[in-house]
């Protein structure tokens, strides 16, 4: 992928993820404005910025779930885009994805919500993805509510399932799009530190748009601050959160801490 | 198997026309019929004692599930054991307006209940009379919903005018059988027909839907 | 009425009428979801088609389109259809297309964040359909689906013009037969009530299970 000649800014050979001039409007508002970065395999990346400075779009975009107006964006060297459906359907298997909402299916129990897509997309047996389905929501806290619908469970809950349904599907790259902003903040404590357990106990490579600076600081490698569509600074936590070299970095943080 | 006429279709024109005249005609008079007692009920669900909304609901729930086919035999037949005696074609009329004001009073019934309660209060706080309140507040709110919604029940009786050719009443249906009957050719006098109900309504769904639209939103 | 025309007429007419209404319910339901999810797919040419159906058979007369299969079907394709089966594929059809639009309502109502939720899983575009949007999507369309059974069982009634011996063709029949024409069609239609009475009564049953299973009801305690 490296002698592709569209390419405006020097691969480096074990990038995961990469955005090259990517664009986004949405009517006459441009989102992304010829976005450049990429993550390296593993990495904990953290997206932070004023609200629609275009973080979300850009988990969106790996999900697949919005499309670019231009540019490439490609994992692990295969194009996400432009893409035909099937490598699309084949690099999507790879990511997975936790919503600011949760998006927890209401007509499943917990424990189908997180053993359906196994069974019926990677191919499982019922019973290895129930097997592995109770382990993670052992690992989240929530082994005895198996068979409990998703309404009947707190936000925190809730949410803390939706984890353990995105990671039944052994992602590569896990996608946290404002997870813990619907939480009541006596919940929020709940579900980071299952996102730190993850950070700390498996090598996916994890992009995380919060708001929620100590976390940010705990788990980031590297953060990106976005104004206006751009990266305007990026650099690991310590320096970026502490010490920043930007001035809209630096209002944006008073802002927020 | 019979190819297509193409002379048959052109002999049919002249019932066809006819047939299309006393369509119309049963159409304006039963919707206009319809939306008359069809406010008279809804009027009737509103009314302060039970004595009136219960046999009103009774009756117009009553007529509502029932078929309009038996209502149309139920009329033509019974009405002149009781010594009224009426056309095929009043009766017919008689019965689809009948049916179908059941419809239009929930329309109207739906489209006062839209509008929110704090209109009602806010005419209440003006001191305005009640005569006021309804004229100048509640029925302008109102309307918007309901004229698309009565459109699209007009469309509906439109489908509903053939069964009319059960009672011998000579609408487009009849017109078509009665040409079947003289010239032996079926196939193109209902397909004629057939067409001629599409083109119309689908049309008109389409303007109630614009209508609805701009009205509503 | 005597108790011989009841047993001879009137008892197989309402037993025709039950079954006509059951057999056009039946494909009624197969053409609606087919067609109503049809048009909630992304490839053009199938929701055009889907839209195309839909707009033309909301605009047919199911009696002058039953007459049309029974009458014209066979001298034009040569091939006759009994008149109870021009009945349900008349029926079936036009109510199928009303369906159609109660089916597509239902599934635009689904949150959009459930599909995302699905194609971040990786389902395909059946699996979403079939797993995710319509368990959700089917108890909201029991309320609309019970009025439109009401509708196309009154719509039964139209077979008698062809000469099937439903309830209403067994009223013909008896007032032929005694001349008591109140009497008859006002039994005939109490029949019909009631059949119209016991269809809601059990769509409601079937809403509230459909609804348990949903897991829409939110409970106390429950999130939000």
């Amino acid at each position: 992928m490296s002698t592709d000649p569209s390419q405006t800014f020097p691969a480096t050979a074990d990038e995961l993820i990469r955005f090259d001039k990517v664009t986004k409007r949405f009517g006459s508002n441009t989102v992304l404005d010829n976005l450049c970065f990429s993550v390296r395999p593993g990495k904990h990346v953290t997206l932070i910025g004023p609200s629609g400075s275009g973080k979300t779009t850009i988990l969106r975009m790996l999900m697949t779930l919005v499309q670019p107006d231009e540019g490439t964006i490609t994992v692990h060297g295969d194009r996400l885009f432009p893409a035909d459906r099937k490598q699309v359907r084949a690099i999507r298997r790879d990511i997975g994805m936790v919503f600011q909402q949760f998006n927890l299916f209401p007509n499943m129990s917990v424990l189908r919500n997180v053993t359906e897509a196994p069974v019926r997309v990677l191919g499982l047996s019922r019973d290895e993805a129930r097997e592995r389905g109770r382990e993670l929501l052992d690992l989240v806290g929530l082994g005895d509510r198996c068979e409990t619908r998703p309404a009947q469970l707190s936000g925190g809950q809730q949410q803390r399932v939706a984890i353990a349904r995105a990671l039944a599907m052994r992602p590569r790259i896990l996608l946290l799009d404002e997870v813990t902003s619907a939480l009541d903040p006596e919940l929020v404590a709940g579900v980071l530190d299952v996102l730190r357990d993850v950070a700390r106990t498996t090598d996916i490579t994890m992009l995380c748009v919060t708001h929620e600076m100590n976390f940010a600081r705990d788990i980031s490698d590297e953060v990106l601050m976005f104004d206006s569509g751009t990266v305007i600074e990026s650099g690991p936590p310590e320096r970026i959160l502490s010490a920043p070299e930007q001035e809209r970095t630096r209002e944006f943080l008073g802002a927020v801490l | 198997m019979n190819g297509w006429d193409w002379s048959a279709v052109v002999d049919f024109m002249p019932r066809f026309r006819d047939g299309l005249i006393l369509t119309l005609r049963v159409l304006v008079l039963g919707s206009l019929l319809s939306f008359t007692l069809g406010l008279v009920w809804a009027i009737g669900f509103r009314a302060g004692t039970r004595l009136v909304r219960w046999p009103v609901h009774a009756v117009t729930e009553f007529i509502r599930n029932t078929p309009l086919l038996v209502q149309l035999f139920f009329f033509f037949f019974v009405l002149p054991e009781w010594g009224v005696q009426f056309s095929g074609l009043t009766t017919g009329t008689i019965a689809i307006g009948l049916h179908y004001s059941t419809y239009t009073a929930q329309v109207y019934r739906a489209g006062i209940d839209a509008v929110p309660a704090g209109q009602w209060e806010a005419a209440t706080a003006l001191s305005l009379p009640v005569g006021r309140t309804w004229t100048a507040v509640i029925l302008p709110q109102a309307i918007r919903r309901i004229v698309p919604a009565l459109g699209n029940y007009v469309i509906s009786m439109l489908k509903d005018t053939p069964l009319l050719a059960g009672i011998s009443v000579l609408e487009m249906l009849q017109q078509s059988r009665l040409e079947s009957a003289s010239t032996f050719q079926y196939t193109e006098p209902l397909t004629v027909v057939g067409i001629a109900f599409v083109l119309i309504a689908c049309p008109a769904s389409l303007l109630m839907r614009a209508l609805e639209r701009r009205l509503v939103h | 009425m005597t108790a011989g025309l009841w047993t001879q007429w009137m008892l197989p007419g309402i037993w025709i009428t039950v079954q006509l209404t059951l057999y056009s319910a039946a494909l009624a339901t197969v053409v609606a979801f087919a067609v109503g999810t049809a048009r909630t797919r992304r490839a053009r040419p199938v929701r055009f088609l889907a839209g195309l159906y839909t707009e033309i058979f909301r605009g047919t007369s199911a009696l002058v389109l039953m007459f049309w299969l029974f009458f014209v079907m066979p001298s034009l394709f040569g091939w006759a259809l009994v008149p109870m089966w021009a009945a349900v594929l008349a029926l079936g059809l036009s109510y199928g297309a009303y369906g159609a639009e109660v089916v597509r309502g239902a599934l635009n109502s689904v949150a959009p964040a459930q599909r995302e939720a699905a194609v971040a899983l990786n389902f395909t575009s059946w699996q979403r359909l079939r797993l995710v949007l319509l368990p959700q999507a089917v108890p909201e369309m029991i309320p609309p689906f019970s009025n439109l059974l009401v509708e196309l069982l009154k719509g039964t009634a139209l077979v008698s013009l062809l000469g099937v011996a439903d309830v209403s063709f067994a009223a013909y029949l008896v007032r032929l037969a005694t001349q008591e024409s109140a009497r008859i069609y006002s039994v005939t239609l109490v029949i019909y009530f009631v059949l119209a009475f016991a269809l809601t009564r059990g769509m409601r049953t079937l809403e509230r299970k459909t609804r348990a299973g949903a897991g829409v009801v939110a409970t106390p305690g429950g999130a939000r």
